[in-house]
């Protein structure tokens, strides 16, 4: 069969992404538990590891998000370094995945490389990184360097960023050694490093990468292993996957090369309409009222408190130009009076509230799968058949016990549909993902 | 604050020799023959995994024991560290530490592309880290996460701050400046204890208040004490003090000197662990602490927890272990003062 032809492995996977700070976590219901203990982060990652879920990822705290010049106060707000919780999970797990969001803007890629092998090495070969990029100078003003890296040039550093790291990990000749130096002279930094360690039992650690832009989708094509994506809808997810396939053979990799797991959020109970209660619940406490204002200020860069969160929109304008980078990536750049005229627009248009419009726009509409656990299975083996997706990266709205529900009922009737394993096939989180061993980035085949 | 009127003392042990491989089985050796304390190596090595990923990977499989590595203060981001350490704080339920380093390491300067740092400006480094570090960690007053549902707000914001660190003027490396607030809640023990080398902390080097204790060494066991001593009277009574000790026994059928076969570190005790017995015993009348540096971890602990650590507790030498106690605990210092907390007193003068 030719690797240029894509082939449906009739399976899908299951990631959990434990994101914490935005609107997506609630903090408010009685059930809500520790964002920091250690005990919360066991018991999701253990919850999991029970439902052989193939990944845990934990996303990266560079700066707080800010609103209007302080810490935004409304949702969950901190979390741990994700290498150093992972170095800690990887005491007590044994076959899931530990995949650290890092990004190449503030990090050394020696010293990232080095943590990562680390990390690789003490979970005995689970660990991935989920490649990111920041330009935000903003964040950097917690860095020694403050800002210096173009929006233009992010990908082209990160591309840099990530070909010197697996030059790193690629640099031992056998798996017990000796290292080859590596030197790469960049406009953004030097490497002159000779590695301290060895490959690891799944060689070196899986990369994952979410850009989706075309720019970020070919380099994901190029450099990743999994794209984490944000098309999780049938049509949307299928076009995609038609799209990496075509960036990845033309990247010289073969059709299956790259994975494809969507971020995505399940409501679930035992039947739809009780599904669809329990979504009303859910959307109701992840945008309460002080959110619903506190996103338009975001936008109009100014207070609204005095605006009635179940009445209709701001009439007075925005009094910034440009909406301001201080939450995070995706909220910078817009022309927030242009923005403000279609909204209120819509608003009017659909009839609704500040409450509801705002409801609207932040519920991952598309990413969110409500229903009945059979129902839920149904859909999600139609997407395992076609081959529309290896998996889907949940993020939980509830912590520590998101994940109950969907482990001790979707994922026996997945199993049960023979779209997703009963046990992990492997011991690494690359035999698990089913991914070739790599090429060694000089080009020639590793030796085993 | 720990000072010598408390004869008992504390005994540490250096794991780095484990390797990844065996580091639960160390880790849990050591806490299980009683020592307060296990540090990790972290200067570059072939093989050696990064420290504070190990320290990490110990705590949740440890109940009692510290979990201390080194970090590096000069080519690292202080942001970094710090989150790190507190999240250290967090997965070992309050049990972590910080070797503070700073050596002069051309490959570690070659590896992030930064200029070769030495002498007097490794000490400002170290010191600016620490600086950091430590503002970090308080920019969250403990109870800032308030979850007031009928406000809507998880935080109260005046409880978070911006620490503006900015390196001082006589700063010899690149300047930087931190902003802060940091990205995680203060650590479970407040401040985590900060350990750096004696040679690293006094007078025109790291500030005497920025550490909680220093290790001292020597070149042989016989000048440690005084060292110990000396070192007292030049850094006073606010830091504790923890000798460092190279280990070599007899064990399983060989002679201690037949395996001592690598150029000390620091002072070194090849011998019997009888003689190591009564050695402890003096050291720890003068430190407060001492850190034993075994030839080979599995080897020497089993000499140590079978022969040289119960007879030290029987001779009233060793400090209880504290249940579900904190690093801080074992130095025995106070629970700390938040520097940015405003008190009622405070805030009614404004």
């Amino acid at each position: 069969m030719s690797r240029d032809v894509f082939q449906p492995t009739g399976q899908i996977q299951l990631g959990i992404f434990f994101q914490g700070v935005n609107s997506g976590t609630i903090w408010k219901a009685p059930e809500s538990g520790s964002q920091t203990d250690f005990e919360s982060f066991r018991h999701i990652v253990q919850t999991a590891e029970r439902g052989k879920f193939a990944a845990f990822f934990l996303g990266e705290g560079l700066r707080l998000r800010e609103h209007l010049g302080r810490p935004h106060a409304l949702d969950v707000v901190g979390r741990p370094d994700a290498q150093t919780m992972l170095a800690a999970l990887a005491a007590v797990t044994r076959n899931i995945g530990l995949v650290a969001t890092q990004n190449t803007t503030y990090n050394d890629p020696a010293d990232l490389a080095h943590r990562l092998s680390s990390l690789d090495l003490i979970s005995a070969g689970r660990a991935a990184w989920n490649i990111v990029t920041t330009d935000n100078a903003w964040t950097g003003a917690n860095f020694r360097r403050g800002g210096y890296l173009d929006h233009a040039d992010r990908y082209k550093h990160a591309e840099a960023f990530v070909e010197t790291v697996k030059r790193i990990w690629d640099s031992w000749e056998t798996p017990s050694g000796p290292a080859r130096h590596v030197r790469h002279e960049g406009q953004h930094y030097t490497v002159d490093v000779t590695p301290r360690l060895p490959r690891s039992a799944q060689y070196r650690p899986v990369l994952f990468q979410a850009g989706d832009s075309p720019e970020g989708r070919d380099f994901a094509a190029r450099q990743a292993d999994v794209i984490f994506s944000a098309h999780p809808k049938l049509d949307d997810a299928v076009e995609l996957r038609r799209d990496i396939v075509t960036r990845s053979i033309a990247a010289g990799r073969g059709a299956n090369a790259v994975q494809i797991m969507p971020a995505s959020e399940f409501i679930l109970a035992a039947t739809d309409q009780e599904a669809q209660e329990k979504k009303a619940w859910v959307r109701s406490l992840q945008i309460g009222p002080q959110q619903a204002v506190a996103y338009l200020e975001q936008f109009w860069g100014r207070e609204l408190s005095s605006y009635d969160p179940d009445g209709p929109l701001p009439e007075i304008d925005p009094v910034v130009e440009e909406t301001s980078e201080t939450r995070g990536s995706g909220f910078h750049g817009a022309k927030a009076r242009q923005l403000a005229d279609q909204w209120r627009a819509e608003a009017k248009d659909k009839g609704l509230s500040i409450r509801q419009f705002v409801t609207s726009r932040t519920a991952r509409v598309d990413a969110t799968f409500t229903g009945s656990y059979t129902a839920v299975a149904d859909h999600l083996a139609e997407y395992a058949r076609v081959g529309a997706v290896d998996g889907f990266n949940i993020s939980p709205w509830l912590i520590p016990t998101g994940l109950d529900d969907i482990v001790n009922h979707l994922v026996p009737e997945l199993q049960e549909r023979g779209v997703y394993p009963t046990e992990y096939r492997g011991a690494t989180l690359r035999e698990n993902l089913g991914l070739e061993t790599p090429v060694r980035s000089s080009g020639t085949v590793p030796a085993t | 604050m720990s000072s010598n009127n408390n004869t008992a003392g504390f005994l540490a042990i250096e794991l780095d020799g484990a390797g990844y491989e065996n580091l639960s089985a160390a880790v849990l050796a050591a806490e299980s023959a009683g020592f307060h304390v296990a540090t990790f190596k972290d200067s570059p090595r072939d093989g050696r995994v990064n420290a504070l990923q190990r320290a990490a990977f110990a705590g949740p499989a440890t109940r009692a024991i510290a979990v201390v590595p080194e970090v590096d203060t000069v080519y690292t981001e202080p942001f970094h560290i710090s989150t790190q350490l507190a999240s250290l704080d967090y997965v070992s339920g309050g049990r972590a530490g910080w070797i503070a380093t700073a050596a002069e390491s051309p490959e570690g300067a070659a590896a992030v592309g930064r200029s070769f740092v030495s002498g007097k400006a490794l000490a400002q480094e170290a010191a600016a880290s620490i600086e950091v570090g430590r503002r970090l960690w308080d920019s969250w007053e403990d109870d800032a996460v308030i979850r007031d549902v009928a406000t809507g707000r998880y935080i109260d914001v005046d409880k978070l701050h911006y620490v503006d660190f900015e390196t001082p003027a006589d700063f010899r490396g690149t300047p930087y400046s931190v902003k802060g607030p940091s990205i995680i809640p203060r650590p479970l023990q407040g401040q985590l204890p900060v350990l750096a080398a004696a040679s690293l902390v006094g007078e025109g080097l790291v500030p005497v208040e920025a550490v909680d204790a220093v290790l001292v060494s020597a070149p042989t066991p016989e000048l440690l004490a005084a060292e110990v001593r000396d070192v007292r009277a030049r850094l006073g009574a606010s830091v504790a003090v923890v000798a460092e000790l190279d280990v070599v026994l007899d064990s399983r059928g060989e002679t201690a000197g037949s395996r001592a076969l690598t150029e000390p570190e620091h002072a070194r005790f090849v011998g019997s662990a009888s003689g190591l017995t009564d050695l402890l015993e003096a050291l720890l009348n003068e430190a407060d602490g001492v850190r034993l540096n075994p030839a080979v971890v599995d080897v020497e602990l089993e000499e140590l927890s079978r022969l040289v650590l119960p007879e030290l507790r029987r001779r009233g030498a060793l400090r209880a272990p504290i249940q579900d106690g904190t690093f801080r605990d074992v130095l025995g210092l106070a629970p700390t003062e938040n520097r940015y907390s405003i008190t009622a007193a405070d805030a009614a003068g404004k």
